[in-house]
């Protein structure tokens, strides 16, 4: 037993100052500030995301006194019940007020969720079933509120079947959903990516293959693999998903339509799901090439995933701003750019931008790989003491 | 750049290449003939791998160029060769076969064609009943052989063995030895380096040596030898007289034998000083220098000291 123990202790004591003093420990000790700054960040955007997506903007079209009156009631109210508790008012000038000019004013502004017309004695709310039915109790109040009278008013509820701002809010949820998709399915593939090379280091095969191929075409060769493994898989998962919802009579056609309708949205899916994983596999590959064992792997595991989840953040949080700064950043940022895009798609129907950003991603992508071999030929296939001798951050940076 | 005489499989002139600012090769001029055996002999780590490698294509030199079989971008003649890294390696889950067949595929051989060579050349080299097993049910000499199998089952016009002894019993240096011969009879290029000299001194036609990354001898092997002066081993029955004029005047005796190097003037005038001087012949042996004595002349003592104990030390892993 106690033989045992002081073998165990052998095997500790070298194990532990081996990681001790590896320049890898480094990420392991930074290891728990990623799960915060992921929490923080995932939670701060989620509610931000959500404010955005239901900040409701009611159309007024009542008599100019009684709008004022409404707006006045509101800007009290909501100092005492906040703000954000309250739909933002919009004074629909000059508006006819008729229900036909409601329902054309509501499916072509998209930033309106539902007018109120009539008095505010007597008020009309016209929108999506869903927004009128959550919001005609604080419209209720503001009347109430702005008669000044006990008496509660009833509210003339009309439903039309899709808003311009509800069509918004779907295709922001198709955006959502789409992005979430493609993450999920990088993330596994590309995490698998790392520890690619790896195999055949330990084999000794490296030095066979980049003597018969250029390095470029094993990259290359590893990262389609495990793109048409991807493929198959999404494959064979998407015929089971979509027998078991046939055979339990699922209706496809409740689902919100992307922009760019679902047929051009699925193909887009899949080549911006190819986009993703080859800019990220070709990123990891590169990394994990430098790795020469399966604790170096694992060491770099974490990094890159939270890596992974700050490039998602990026793309999610630039749902909601089309156009803006923040959103053409996260296109335009090679590795968030796959899931800014399926975003666009979703939320925009033009369709040239996609080529672009296609070719954009592929081009960043070849650049990766490009890169990768350089600092793989450069720092890896090294013969001798000079290349033991390494860490695994000596080998990333090349010093 | 200078354009490559097609008479030469290999042509390097004056390739630098430095790791973390430090040479690991320094300016080496090398020319292989094609079909000829050429050896590349030094201790580990004086930069024969490095060189290979830059040979090959698997690195590019920091200065000076290279060509191989013509192609100044070795990677594009790489169909037409096979090569041996010093650390070898499978794939583990593979059939032994199979694996000859992706060697032979990575360099353009049509997998099917490959299969059916593998599994020929297994028979033909005794391993019939490994063919249909995986690489990690093999032993470590069969693996190694069909690695070897893998390397030239595409028919390359140039084979590159780094270390290809290293790790084999003496059954299967032999048995290398032997295939290496073929393939040089077949008219093929052979390039291997090794810390042995015995393996090169009995294969190759021409041999460079190289030490701290630079090339102070490149030539045949005769060449090699006859640097040095023949040495004359002799045992007298006198030990003095007349015939001591012959020999170098500080040559001390052990006992009654002597050991010097054979005079400029050759081994008549001596033979006759010893016999007309008196010296009492009682035996005399004239040695032609070995490769290793020649090496230790040329890369100096330190170097060749370094290289016997790379040697020994593989010695001792072979029995191990």
């Amino acid at each position: 037993m106690i033989e045992t123990i002081r073998a165990a202790f052998v095997i500790a004591r070298r194990d532990f100052t081996a990681i001790i003093f590896s320049k890898s420990f480094f990420f392991f000790l930074l290891g728990p500030l990623f799960p915060i700054g992921i929490a923080v960040a995932a939670g701060g955007l989620g509610s931000q995301v959500s404010q955005d997506i239901d900040n409701p903007v009611i159309g007024v079209a009542l008599s100019p006194a009684e709008t004022e009156a409404l707006l006045a009631t509101r800007t009290r109210l909501s100092r005492s019940l906040g703000s954000r508790s309250l739909p933002e008012l919009v004074i629909l000038k000059d508006f006819p007020g008729q229900q036909a000019d409601i329902i054309a004013k509501l499916d072509r502004e998209k930033s309106l969720t539902a007018i109120l017309s009539g008095t505010l004695a007597a008020p009309v709310l016209t929108g999506s079933e869903r927004d009128v039915k959550r919001w005609q109790g604080k419209i209720a109040l503001l009347a109430e509120t702005a008669l000044a009278q006990p008496a509660a008013v009833e509210i003339e509820t009309r439903f039309v079947e899709q808003t311009g701002s509800s069509s918004e809010r779907n295709q922001l949820l198709t955006a959502q959903a789409g992005q979430a998709i493609l993450i999920l399915l990088t993330m596994i593939l590309a995490g698998m990516v790392l520890s690619n090379l790896v195999e055949e280091k330990t084999n000794k095969i490296i030095e066979i293959l980049a003597a018969a191929i250029p390095m470029d075409a094993i990259f290359l060769g590893k990262l389609f693999a495990m793109l048409g493994m991807a493929l198959v898989g999404i494959a064979v998962w998407s015929t089971l998903g979509l027998s078991v919802s046939l055979l339990l009579g699922v209706h496809w056609n409740a689902l919100p339509v992307p922009a760019v309708g679902w047929p051009l949205f699925i193909t887009l899916m899949i080549f911006y799901f190819s986009m993703a994983y080859l800019l990220l596999g070709s990123l990891f590959l590169g990394i994990g090439a430098m790795a020469t064992t399966v604790r170096e792997v694992q060491t770099l595991s974490m990094p890159v995933t939270m890596g992974q989840l700050l490039v998602f953040f990026l793309a999610y949080s630039s749902i909601t701003k089309l156009g803006e700064p923040v959103e053409w950043f996260a296109v335009l940022f090679p590795f968030s750019s796959p899931f800014a895009m399926i975003a666009r798609a979703a939320q925009m129907d033009n369709i040239w931008q996609h080529g672009l950003a296609l070719i954009w991603q592929a081009v960043f992508t070849i650049i990766i790989i490009r890169f990768s071999v350089m600092l793989f030929r450069r720092n890896v296939m090294k013969s001798g003491q000079a290349a033991r001798k390494k860490s695994l951050l000596a080998r990333v940076t090349g010093k | 750049m200078h354009a490559p005489d097609p008479e030469f499989a290999i042509e390097a002139r004056n390739i630098v290449k430095r790791f973390d600012g430090e040479a690991a090769v320094d300016g080496i001029d090398l020319t292989i003939r094609k079909g000829s055996i050429f050896g590349i002999l030094g201790p580990n780590g004086a930069g024969k791998t490095t060189t290979l490698r830059m040979l090959l294509g698997i690195i590019d030199p920091d200065e000076g160029e290279r060509f191989l079989l013509g192609s100044p971008d070795p990677i594009s003649k790489a169909h037409q060769v096979g090569y041996l890294p010093e650390e070898r390696g499978l794939y583990q889950s593979m059939k032994a076969y199979d694996a000859i067949a992706f060697m032979g595929a990575l360099r353009g051989l049509p997998l099917a064609e490959g299969r059916k060579r593998g599994r020929a050349m297994m028979e033909d080299h005794g391993l019939g009943d490994a063919v249909d097993k995986q690489i990690r049910q093999l032993s470590k000499g069969m693996a190694q052989t069909v690695q070897l199998l893998g390397t030239l089952v595409h028919d390359p016009d140039l084979i590159i063995l780094d270390e290809p002894f290293s790790g084999l019993d003496a059954l299967n240096q032999g048995k290398l030895e032997r295939l290496i011969r073929a393939q040089a009879d077949r008219g093929v290029t052979v390039i291997f380096s090794t810390h042995v000299i015995a393996h090169a001194e009995r294969l190759c036609e021409e041999i460079a040596i190289i030490a701290e990354g630079k090339i102070p001898f490149k030539g045949k092997v005769s060449t090699a030898r006859d640097r040095l002066r023949p040495q004359v081993h002799l045992e007298t029955r006198n030990l003095d007289g007349p015939w001591r004029t012959a020999i170098p005047a500080d040559c001390k005796p052990l006992g009654h034998h002597w050991h010097f190097t054979l005079p400029e003037s050759g081994v008549e005038p001596l033979l006759h000083a010893l016999v007309e001087g008196g010296a009492g012949i009682e035996s005399l042996s004239i040695e032609r220098p070995g490769l290793h004595d020649a090496f230790v002349e040329i890369a100096g003592e330190a170097v060749a000291r370094k290289m016997d104990a790379d040697s020994a030390a593989n010695d001792m892993d072979e029995a191990a």
